[in-house]
């Protein structure tokens, strides 16, 4: 019904477009230039008269009637309601109206059966009441807008002023997706922490929520020795610092090379391999982890009489250095690109190397950024999901051997949150405060990441 | 740094031929820097080399893996399909659904198979081909009754192990030639075959290393075993050493260890006695030169070809074998050297999910030329499927279609009012500064928190449904809006002033100035950005499995609020299945997503290389 209506207001929307300029040509009569606006404006001024508040109506009322009408079927059934449970309240509300307008229901009763009449009913009524009320804003929307189309009328300002409200309301959505994030992080993140306190979560050892609980599906307490995320936080950084031995080195080195001493060829051949590396998605280097570089690691690391976890942190450290790789070479590359040429041509010609050049002269200069590069690309790799996921354990070891498993902040919010879950349990609400750490933790990064360059970098020209 | 400093010329240089350098000591410096340049140099072509090795790896990897899934066998059987058995009264659909279509597999299969028998062999006829055999047949009936019922042929697919045996990836082979006369000795059950020539000798000697070869690994496990039992003892030692001294908690969790360690040294003593006994078994079997062997499943199976028969070998020595006919031999007479052959699969049966049985089953059907190799439609036209032989990724491509329209259509129209707004209106003021910091952290959180944020407030606040494109599509386009913006901004500001002012000097307003002249102007720019953009959305998996998109969904998605997956989340969920068709299968999807992004990647190229203009 929605969508119905909302395709007709959009038809009123172009019909109005078309009216609203005719309209204009004519009152201006054979002059048009005595109009102050174009006639498209005046369409446009009588498409947002006639159609806007119908449309925020539609809205408005699309959105609040789902609650309202509960609220009236639950009116009508208190005294049955009495006896039931929160949840069973729910899943009765959920199969009367999954009965009303189709879906799956569990199972039906005739208690079902006539909420599922009221609720059709009050539908209709409510559709009905929707689409009548909307009817009288567009007409008289559309009635004030064309009689007030002269010649004089600055409609242009007024269109103008309607679609910079729309500009400001799209550049907002940003802040609002930022203030989402936020505050739905938070607030599971303080249920959670009415469950467990703070510090259980933030210091404690021991993680395996799984086990939080004595019977499946009873509301017990959680118990909070369990959710210690001590040993997630190490295993991040330990597979981040894996990773960063990788790419570190080969990134730094890989964009010294190609912007100091590749020739155009060469650099025409590895910048593609770098971009392509970059554009694979992560969920592919994850089954490259998982099925070839870790069973490689493990045979190797038997061949030479080690004990080798298939999800040894090596294997899926390894693989993200590749994925950053990229990441660190074409950052780094900006930055080394951007100090000036005065500054190695005043080095070579004082008779040292190329090397040293780089070494003493380039690096020194592009330091802040190369430490930026280093930092963002820290926070990419702790904030990397699929390749942990796909190729680290899921038991939370305290361990600095890379060749056992460790596990991950991303890969516990991906178990505890695939699969069914029962959305108020300590053990899904522990992602969202897991969710809130990552986020915590790679925002600093980046903040820091931002500061460095702003602080240290010198301006050369 | 500079030796041209430290030595003049003109102090009287010591000889000729030594150029600028004086002294040995200088020389040496100048060779070490220039070893160090060259250090250097070969570090920096080293680092490119690394990433280009791990690009190719990375996708020799695949495309190996990928390659077989792209075809699939098909084995023809007969079927009865005519109106009598299907629809004597020629009622039509009602009855044509009820017939029983695993019956007509299954006795098509049999007519082929007379000598089949016993039950247990039925049913592993009938497991060669596919399981969803039956449903495809019901399904063409159906479909296309008029030109289906009356067939007495058709094609099913084999089942996921048949296949790969058809395109080599069961086991290795081996052929032996044979020269000497063999004899069986009946022509079904258990018979013998005697030659006249040692052609069994080699066999027997590849049996005997084999088992050599395990009694080295059970040996090299019993070492293992034996150093495990060596550290139980030493840890035990040593908690009975700190126990008197610990506090009464400690000295209980010490005594629990010790309990824990005992147990398990009792195991391993046990497991120790076992291996040992089997190393000295299998020592015994593999040194005995000559000796008869009998062939366990655990060692390479050996299959006789003679007269039109197959006996698959249960013992052997250098001139016979004794075994079981499988497939009943014509006649028991004496076939020459040459005419009757052996066959070694080299991987013993029960380290593969094919037996013997189908395996020369599956050759019969071979070799009647029943088995055909086709381009793999069904990969790319079903959907999700159990049976790795049925799976498909057309559901996963319909969900990531219906994804990447909502995502562009809400990423797009506000990524681009966005970069309008901030780039040519928003006044230096604090909600704008704000506004900025925002999409520059955006651009920089985990996706997997946009997943968290699509769970918490599109599904838990708004109630819109779990798995829907329409959510994962919402989600997306708020990780992919920052790229839309960054990069609508910049194509923005790459228009020149001089555009803005000529519009305003005509008499244009400023958002006439920006829609009607900027805004074409930047489009190349704009649309590459996206495309980009697009392409990472594409790829992205961790926020939609926060959302349910990981669901197991066999139906082909029709609008974008049912349920289904997405190309990189069905990736990851194959990625998890043991069966070696589906690794494959994984690789395959993995190529068709690859396909996509780099069709996307080279179209904005293309428009880069076009469009855009440099002023």
């Amino acid at each position: 019904m929605f969508w119905l209506l909302f395709l007709a207001l959009l038809l009123v929307f172009a019909a109005s477009l078309y009216i609203g300029a005719q309209r204009s040509r004519q009152v201006a009569g054979p002059n048009t230039h005595v109009l102050h606006s174009r006639p498209s404006y005046h369409g446009g001024y009588l498409a947002i008269m006639a159609t806007v508040p119908a449309l925020g109506l539609l809205i408005i009322w699309s959105i609040a009637q789902g609650p309202i009408i509960d609220g009236m079927v639950v009116g009508q059934f208190s005294d049955e309601f009495e006896a039931l449970s929160l949840p069973a309240r729910e899943a009765f509300l959920r199969d009367a109206r999954a009965i009303a307008f189709g879906g799956i229901v569990s199972f039906t009763d005739e208690l079902k059966e006539a909420a599922a009449q009221i609720y059709q009913n009050l539908y209709r009524i409510s559709t009905i009441a929707m689409t009548v009320l909307m009817a009288l804003f567009v007409v008289v929307g559309f009635r004030r807008g064309y009689s007030s189309i002269e010649p004089k009328r600055r409609t242009r300002h007024f269109v103008e002023r309607a679609v910079m409200i729309v500009l400001i309301a799209c550049s907002v959505v940003a802040i609002f997706t930022t203030v989402g994030i936020v505050l739905s992080l938070i607030f599971e993140s303080i249920r959670f922490f009415t469950m467990i306190p703070i510090h259980n979560f933030l210091f404690g050892l021991h993680w395996s929520p799984q086990s939080a609980f004595a019977g499946a599906g009873e509301v017990v307490d959680a118990n909070p020795e369990v959710f210690g995320a001590i040993p997630l936080i190490a295993g991040t950084l330990f597979i981040t610092f894996i990773a960063m031995l990788v790419a570190g080195p080969v990134g730094l080195f890989a964009a010294i090379y190609l912007s100091d001493y590749a020739s155009n060829t060469v650099r025409a051949v590895a910048k593609p391999v770098l971009e392509v590396l970059a554009g694979v998605p992560t969920v592919v280097y994850g089954f490259f982890a998982a099925l070839t570089v870790a069973p490689f690691i493990r045979n190797s690391g038997e061949g030479l009489g080690l004990d080798v976890s298939s999800e040894s942190a090596l294997a899926a450290g390894l693989v993200m250095g590749i994925m950053i790789i990229p990441f660190v070479s074409s950052l780094s590359d900006d930055v080394i690109s951007a100090v000036p040429q005065s500054l190695r041509d005043g080095s070579l010609a004082l008779g040292s190397t190329k090397s040293e050049t780089i070494r003493r002269v380039v690096l020194p200069a592009a330091l802040p950024g190369i430490v930026s590069a280093m930092i963002l690309a820290i926070s990419r790799a702790i904030g990397e999901t699929m390749i942990v996921v796909m190729a680290a354990g899921l038991a939370a070891n305290l361990t600095i051997n890379p060749l056992e498993a460790v596990t991950t902040v991303t890969v516990q919010i991906v178990t505890l949150l695939v699969g069914d879950q029962e959305f108020d349990s300590a053990k899904t609400l522990a992602a969202f405060a897991l969710g809130l750490l990552l986020f915590c933790v790679t925002l600093t990064l980046n903040f820091i990441a931002l500061r460095v360059v702003q602080k240290y970098r010198e301006q050369y020209d | 740094m500079t030796d041209v400093a430290a030595s003049p010329p003109a102090a009287g240089a010591p000889s000729q031929g030594q150029g600028l350098h004086t002294s040995d000591a200088a020389r040496k410096r100048l060779k070490a820097r220039y070893a160090s340049e060259a250090r250097f140099k070969f570090f920096g072509i080293a680092a490119v080399l690394t990433a280009a090795f791990f690009l190719v790896l990375l996708l020799s990897t695949i495309v190996g893996q990928a390659i077989p899934a792209f075809n699939q066998h098909y084995v023809t059987i007969p079927v009865d399909l005519s109106q009598e058995s299907l629809d004597p009264n020629n009622e039509g659909e009602a009855v044509l659904r009820r017939v029983d279509y695993d019956a007509v597999v299954r006795n098509g299969l049999r007519s082929l198979f007379p000598y089949v028998e016993s039950r247990g062999d039925r049913r592993t006829l009938g497991g060669l081909v596919s399981s969803g055999s039956a449903v495809r047949i019901r399904q063409e009936v159906l479909d296309d009754p008029d030109a289906t019922i009356g067939q007495t042929s058709f094609a099913v697919p084999l089942d996921d192990v048949a296949d790969l045996y058809f395109k080599g990836q069961v086991s290795e082979e081996r052929f032996v030639e044979t020269t000497g006369e063999a004899s069986p000795t009946g022509t079904e059950g258990t018979i013998q075959i005697l030659s006249t020539a040692n052609d069994f000798r080699d066999l027997l000697a590849d049996v005997k290393d084999f088992l050599g070869e395990q009694a080295d690994e059970v040996e090299r496990e019993l070492a293992s075993r034996e150093r495990s039992l060596e550290r139980a003892e030493i840890d035990i030692v040593s908690y009975r050493d700190r126990m008197p001294e610990e506090g009464s908690d400690r000295r209980e969790f010490f005594e629990d260890q010790v309990q824990i360690l005992e147990r398990g040294i009792n195991g391993l003593n046990a497991n120790i006695r076992d291996l040992t006994a089997e190393l000295a078994d299998l020592r015994a079997r593999s040194t005995a030169a000559g000796a008869d062997e009998v062939l366990t499943t655990e060692l390479p199976s050996i299959l006789v070809e003679i007269n039109g028969g197959v006996v698959k070998a249960s013992s052997i020595n250098a001139t016979a074998v004794e075994g079981e006919v499988i497939v009943p031999l014509t006649t028991t007479a004496a076939a020459s050297g040459g005419d009757w052959s052996i066959r070694e699969v080299v991987l013993p049966e029960r380290n593969r999910k094919l037996d013997d049985r189908s395996l020369i089953y599956l050759d019969q059907l071979a070799a009647d030329e029943r088995v055909e190799r086709q381009f793999n439609m069904i990969f790319f036209s079903s959907g999700a499927s159990r049976e790795a032989e049925l799976a498909g990724i057309w559901g996963a491509v319909v969900g990531s279609f219906f994804t990447m329209v909502v995502t562009l259509s809400l990423a797009f129209p506000l990524g681009v009012a966005a970069a309008i707004y901030l780039e040519e209106f928003a006044p230096k003021n604090r909600l704008t500064q704000l506004i900025e910091v925002n999409i520059n952290n955006l651009a920089a959180v985990p996706s997997i928190v946009f997943g968290l944020l699509g769970l918490a407030v599109f599904l838990n606040t708004f109630g819109l449904p779990r798995s829907a494109p329409l959510v994962g599509g919402m989600v997306l386009a708020l990780m992919t809006l920052p790229t839309i913006i960054i990069a609508s901004r910049a194509a923005l500001r790459a228009v020149p002033p001089s555009i803005r002012e000529g519009a305003l000097g005509v008499g244009a307003s400023k958002l006439q100035t920006v829609l009607h002249h900027v805004l074409p102007l930047a489009m190349p720019g704009i649309l590459t950005g996206t495309i980009i953009g697009m392409a990472q959305a594409l790829g992205e998996t961790a926020p939609l499995l926060m959302i349910g998109m990981v669901a197991f969904i066999v139906d082909i998605p029709a609008t974008p609020v049912d349920p289904s997956t997405v190309l990189p989340v069905q990736i990851f969920m194959w990625a998890d299945f043991p069966e070696v068709l589906f690794r494959q299968k994984t690789s395959a999807a993995i190529l068709v997503l690859l396909a996509f992004l780099v069709t996307m990647n080279a179209l904005a190229v293309i428009l880069r290389k076009r469009f855009e203009r440099r002023w």
